[in-house]
Parts: C-alpha cells; sequence; structure tokens
C-alpha cells in the first residue's frame, strides 16, 4: 500500500517537474531565446498552411525574379513563386520528418546503449565495435547510398535518419548505465531477485533518461542540418515541395541579382538549426548536464 | 605502452574490416546491384550479362568479397563503371586536392582556435567570452552550404574580392589552385575553429577550478606563469582527442563545402559517383574515408598516450 502512494506522488509531480525544467531553462537569456524560436517555428508549421498568401506551387513566368514588394513580401524566384509563402511553409516537412527520426534514434540508440551497458562482456564488445565502424563511415555517403537506393520519400527518409543518427546515442546511454550500475540501489534490486526487465524499467532508466534526452535534442539538430544538408544536394525531398535546402540550392546560382530568394529560407533554417541549439543547451543545463566537452560524433 | 598501441592497431584495423563488410553488404541487400542501377531500364538480356561479366558479379558474394578486400589492400580498388577508368586513378588526384584544402583548413584553424579558447576560458563570461562565444556558436551551428553560400555572396558577388566557384580542371598544379582555395579553405576553417574553440574553452574551464590550480593561487603563482606552467599543458591534453573527432566529423561537411566552391575534391567525387550511381567508386570512398576517419582517432590517442605521463604506466584504458 505505502509502495503504491509513493509512486503515485512521482507520477502526479511529472508535469510539475517539466513546468520547472522549462522555467529554469527560460530563466537564461539563451535559453529564453531558443525557446521563443524554437516554439515560434513549431507554431508557424502548424498554422503555415492558413496563413499562407500565395500557393506555393503556382509558377508565373511574368512574375519571374521579383524584387520584394507589398504584394510579394521576399520577392519571387527563378519560376514565379513567392517566396515568402515558400519560406514559411519550408520548415514543416524537415521539422516533421527530423523528429520522428529523432525519437526512433532516442529509443533503439537508447535502449541498445542501456542493454550493452548491462549485459557488458562479449555482446557488448562487439557490438560497440560495430558501433564504431558505423560512427567512422561519414554520414554523408551512408545517407546518400541509402537514399539514392531507396528513394526519397518520408517512409524512408524517417527510419534511415533514425537509424543512423542513433548510433551515437548507443555511447551515451551505455557510458550512463555504466555510471550507474555499480550503485546500490541496482545491487540492492538484484539481491531482491527482481529481473533485468524490471531493473532496466524501473531502476536504471529513471537514472540515465536526462542524459539520453539531452542527447537525443541535440541529435535533432544534427538530424535537421543533415536532412537540410541532402536536400539542398538534390537528394532530399522532392521538387515543388516547399523546402529550404532545396530553394537555397535553386536559387544560389541566380544570387548575384536575386539576393532575397536564398536570403529568406537562410534565415529560416539558420533561425530554427540555432533555435534548436540553444535550447538542447539549456536543456542540459537545467537538468544538470555539462556536455560542453564532448565531441560532435 | 606498446601492447597498448599495438591494441589500438589493431582495434583500428578491426573497425576498418567491420567498415568493409557493412559497405559490401550495403550495396548488396538494397535492391538493385550495380549493374541494373547503372544500365536502368536496358538492364535485360545480353547487355546485362555483359555487364555481369566485365564487374564479375556472377560469382558468389563472398568471393567477390574475399577478392575485392585483397586487391582493395594493395591499393586496387578495381574499375569505375561510368568513366571505365581504374578507380585509384580517379582517386589519386582528388585526393591530393582534398588534402590541400584539409590541411590548409587545418593549419589555419588550429592556432586561432586555441587562441580563442583560451581567450574566451580566462575571460570566462566577461565581454571577450560572451563576444567570441556568441560568435563561435553560430558558426559551429549554421550549415556548411549555408556559411558557404553567404561567404560567396558576400565576398564574391558583392565585394568582388575572390572567384566565388572553383572553375579549375581535376589535375590543376597547386599554384593555380592556391587563389581558388582561399573562399573554401576559410569556409571550412570557420566552422572546425568555433568547434575546437568550444572545447579548448572548456577543457581550460574544467583545468583552471582543479584544486591543484586553486592551490598555485593560494600559493602565490604569478597568473601568466600559472596559466602558461600549470593550466594550458594540462588542458590541452584531452582537447587532441575531441580535436581530432572533430576533423573526422568535418569530413561530412567537406563534401558539402566542396559542391557549393565546385571544389573538385573527394567530396564532389562523393557526390558524382552516387548521381551516376557508380557502386564500386562508392565503396572504394566509403573504405577511404573511414580509414581517414579511423587514422586521425588512432594518431590523436597514440598523441594523447605520447605526451601524458600518467597513461604510460597504465595497461588498459577504457
Amino acid at each position: 500500500m505505502k509502495v503504491d502512494n509513493i509512486y503515485k506522488e512521482e507520477k502526479k509531480s511529472a508535469f510539475a517537474k517539466l513546468s520547472e525544467i522549462i522555467i529554469t531553462m527560460a530563466s537564461r537569456p539563451s535559453g529564453l531565446i531558443g525557446l521563443s524560436i524554437l516554439v515560434f517555428h513549431i507554431i508557424l508549421a502548424f498554422i503555415s498552411p492558413y496563413i499562407a498568401p500565395h500557393d506555393f506551387k503556382a509558377i508565373d513566368p511574368t512574375l519571374m525574379l521579383q524584387a520584394p514588394s507589398a504584394e510579394y513580401w521576399f520577392g519571387t524566384d527563378d519560376l514565379g513563386r513567392d517566396v515568402f509563402t515558400r519560406t514559411i511553409l519550408g520548415g514543416r516537412t524537415a521539422l516533421t520528418i527530423t523528429f520522428f527520426g529523432s525519437l526512433i534514434a532516442l529509443l533503439w540508440g537508447g535502449l541498445l546503449g542501456i542493454f550493452c551497458g548491462l549485459v557488458g562482456g562479449k555482446i557488448d564488445d562487439v557490438v560497440m565495435r560495430i558501433v564504431d565502424a558505423f560512427l567512422s563511415i561519414p554520414w554523408i555517403l551512408a545517407m546518400l547510398l541509402i537514399v539514392s537506393l531507396l528513394g526519397t520519400s518520408t517512409e524512408v527518409l524517417i527510419p534511415a535518419l533514425g537509424f543512423f543518427y542513433g548510433k551515437g546515442i548507443v555511447r551515451v546511454a551505455r557510458a550512463a548505465t555504466h555510471d550507474v550500475i555499480a550503485k546500490d540501489f541496482i545491487v540492492s534490486a538484484r539481491a531482491r531477485g527482481h529481473s533485468n526487465f524490471s531493473i532496466i524499467w524501473n531502476e536504471i532508466i529513471p537514472n540515465v533518461r536526462d542524459a539520453i534526452l539531452v542527447e537525443g535534442a541535440m541529435r535533432w539538430s544534427w538530424m535537421l542540418l543533415g536532412f537540410s544538408s541532402l536536400s539542398f544536394l538534390g537528394f532530399g525531398v522532392s521538387p515543388p515541395t516547399p523546402d529550404w535546402g532545396l530553394m537555397i540550392s535553386n536559387a544560389r546560382g541566380l544570387m548575384s541579382f536575386a539576393y532575397w530568394a536564398v536570403i529568406a529560407p537562410i534565415v529560416g533554417l539558420s533561425s530554427l538549426i540555432i533555435g534548436i541549439n540553444l535550447t538542447a543547451d539549456a536543456f542540459a543545463k537545467a537538468l544538470g548536464i555539462d556536455r560542453s566537452t564532448k565531441a560532435p560524433v | 605502452m606498446l601492447f597498448l598501441i599495438i591494441k589500438r592497431i589493431l582495434l583500428g584495423f578491426i573497425t576498418l574490416f567491420i567498415v568493409s563488410i557493412i559497405t559490401f553488404v550495403g550495396t548488396e541487400v538494397l535492391p538493385g546491384d550495380a549493374c541494373t542501377t547503372y544500365l536502368e531500364r536496358q538492364a535485360f538480356g545480353e547487355q546485362l550479362e555483359a555487364c555481369y561479366r566485365r564487374l564479375g558479379l556472377n560469382v558468389p558474394a563472398y568471393e567477390r568479397y574475399i577478392s575485392w578486400a585483397l586487391n582493395a589492400i594493395q591499393g586496387d580498388f578495381g574499375y569505375s563503371l561510368s568513366g571505365e577508368m581504374p578507380i585509384k586513378d580517379v582517386l589519386g588526384p582528388r585526393i591530393k586536392n582534398s588534402l590541400v584544402l584539409a590541411s590548409a583548413a587545418i593549419f589555419i584553424g588550429i592556432p586561432i582556435a586555441l587562441i580563442l579558447g583560451i581567450i574566451t576560458a580566462l575571460w570566462r563570461d566577461k565581454l571577450p567570452d560572451v563576444a567570441i562565444s556568441t560568435v563561435t556558436i553560430f558558426a559551429m551551428t549554421i550549415p556548411e552550404f549555408i556559411s558557404a553560400t553567404l561567404l560567396i555572396l558576400i565576398i564574391a558577388i558583392w565585394l568582388e574580392w575572390l572567384p566565388g566557384i572553383v572553375i579549375v580542371p581535376t589535375d590543376v598544379s597547386f599554384l593555380e589552385l592556391l587563389p581558388n582555395i582561399i573562399l573554401p579553405v576559410v569556409a571550412i576553417a570557420m566552422i572546425m575553429t568555433a568547434h575546437m574553440a568550444r572545447m579548448v574553452r572548456s577543457s581550460v574551464i574544467q583545468v583552471m577550478a582543479s584544486e591543484y590550480v586553486q592551490m598555485a593561487i593560494l600559493k602565490g603563482v604569478p597568473y601568466w606563469k600559472m596559466v602558461f606552467k600549470h593550466v594550458l599543458p594540462n588542458a590541452l591534453l584531452p582537447a587532441i582527442n575531441v580535436v581530432a573527432l572533430t576533423i573526422a566529423w568535418l569530413l561530412g561537411g567537406v563534401v558539402v563545402t566542396e559542391v557549393v566552391f565546385n571544389y573538385p575534391g573527394l567530396g564532389r567525387l562523393v557526390i558524382e559517383s552516387i548521381s551516376n550511381r557508380d557502386l564500386p567508386t562508392v565503396q572504394a570512398l566509403a573504405i577511404i574515408l573511414a580509414s581517414i576517419y579511423v587514422s586521425i582517432n588512432l594518431l590523436a590517442d597514440l598523441l594523447t598516450l605520447m605526451l601524458n605521463p600518467r597513461l604510460k604506466t597504465l595497461q588498459i584504458r577504457k
């Protein structure tokens, strides 16, 4: 009976804990800026289809490369499409794909890392060798290969990104598990005769969760960077879908006389990535994790 | 000590071996093979047979892997599909060009990163730190293709100081290449410097907070003497490993930068061979880039070992 009460109290405070973390994050200027940028982008992604002033794929040769005006706030591109419309729509695909990609990365990377940290021995050695090998293949080569052979549909991109960016989380989760595995409460759980599953679920995950979540938030920004690089290289979303990476690569050749078509998506993408980064940093600090010494593996 | 070095080198080779298997299996299990992807709609009958024979795809996979791996160790990666040239002849000048680019960026980047990192750490949370840190955060979070595009827009198009796009043949001489590579080098060095400066900063801050530095301050050791004699040697050691990881991580970023500047290096070859569905070249590139990654890390580990007296007596490092 008593035990049940303790669990209930903990569950009740989960929401309070979250709001406490967000308040701590927002109390630093960098965290506040990051959070507001991120929230702005998320809201924009939800409402942009309803507030877009023009059709994002309406091609009009008479309106080619118009400078910014009252009708076309950010000008038009080489096909006469409205740059403002395409810019506010341009983050939706990237945000959706990388968000679900990061969730997949968190799940498999976190679970495999905890498992390896817990069992140790030969299995751990073999898995870590393979993870190391995957780490040493440049991300861009692997992504390009997958995309060029399997296509660029969302159903391919989300698991591919999720798989490829999860390998770094394996290491973090494993290291965090190693830190708690020798602690007394694990030993006592074993002594009480709990199963491995129960130890992972009730003892280890609550203790390594923070480290893994922070790593996942960071992966999100790297994944966004990777995804837009793919789009930029012509291996991401296919036209005419509005996407920042694709817009930049299209407008780049004409930027000597139509710089507006390249500046707008640059501002959109850079602000989102900086926003996620600042938020992830503030998140780490609010949870008391120092990730400033870590390399971008 | 010797045992440790041999163990590290062996582990490096095991990693490369697994990479070779991953790329081989990866290109094997994905739908379509080198011939069907290359020939696309003409992939039937006589042409397909001829292509299989030419590439030796008509023997079992493990036999092909063994012969490919044995040749690859000797630097022979077979023939590329599209160019009909031995892959090693294609790779040679590309590797040289990329090396020029990368080493120029590293030689410019490392000293600047050290200076910036030390300044930001010593004046932590004061004006120099806030100013430099803000700039480095921007430089390292913005994607390579954006900073490279902005560099071209500002320096090459608006100010007209330097050529924005590299238009040279692949086997150009070093002197002809020089004016063309300034912008790509700046683009890569900028991101790399930002990453390294952040790491040097946190490393110096950690050492500054350690007990023996506090002790030195209390003992009355002059500030700058303490910084140069006690803090820096200890702070820069762990930074070596992290710097190596950063350089290796940037291999991916160099690919994008090379495409933006139209630079004839390994990175553009990656894009070209994948666009042409030239799987033999892709395999060769994967193994070469992975070797670069593994050897940079190995070098950093060995360097740390040599420079760190505490590790010399240690048998196995976790």
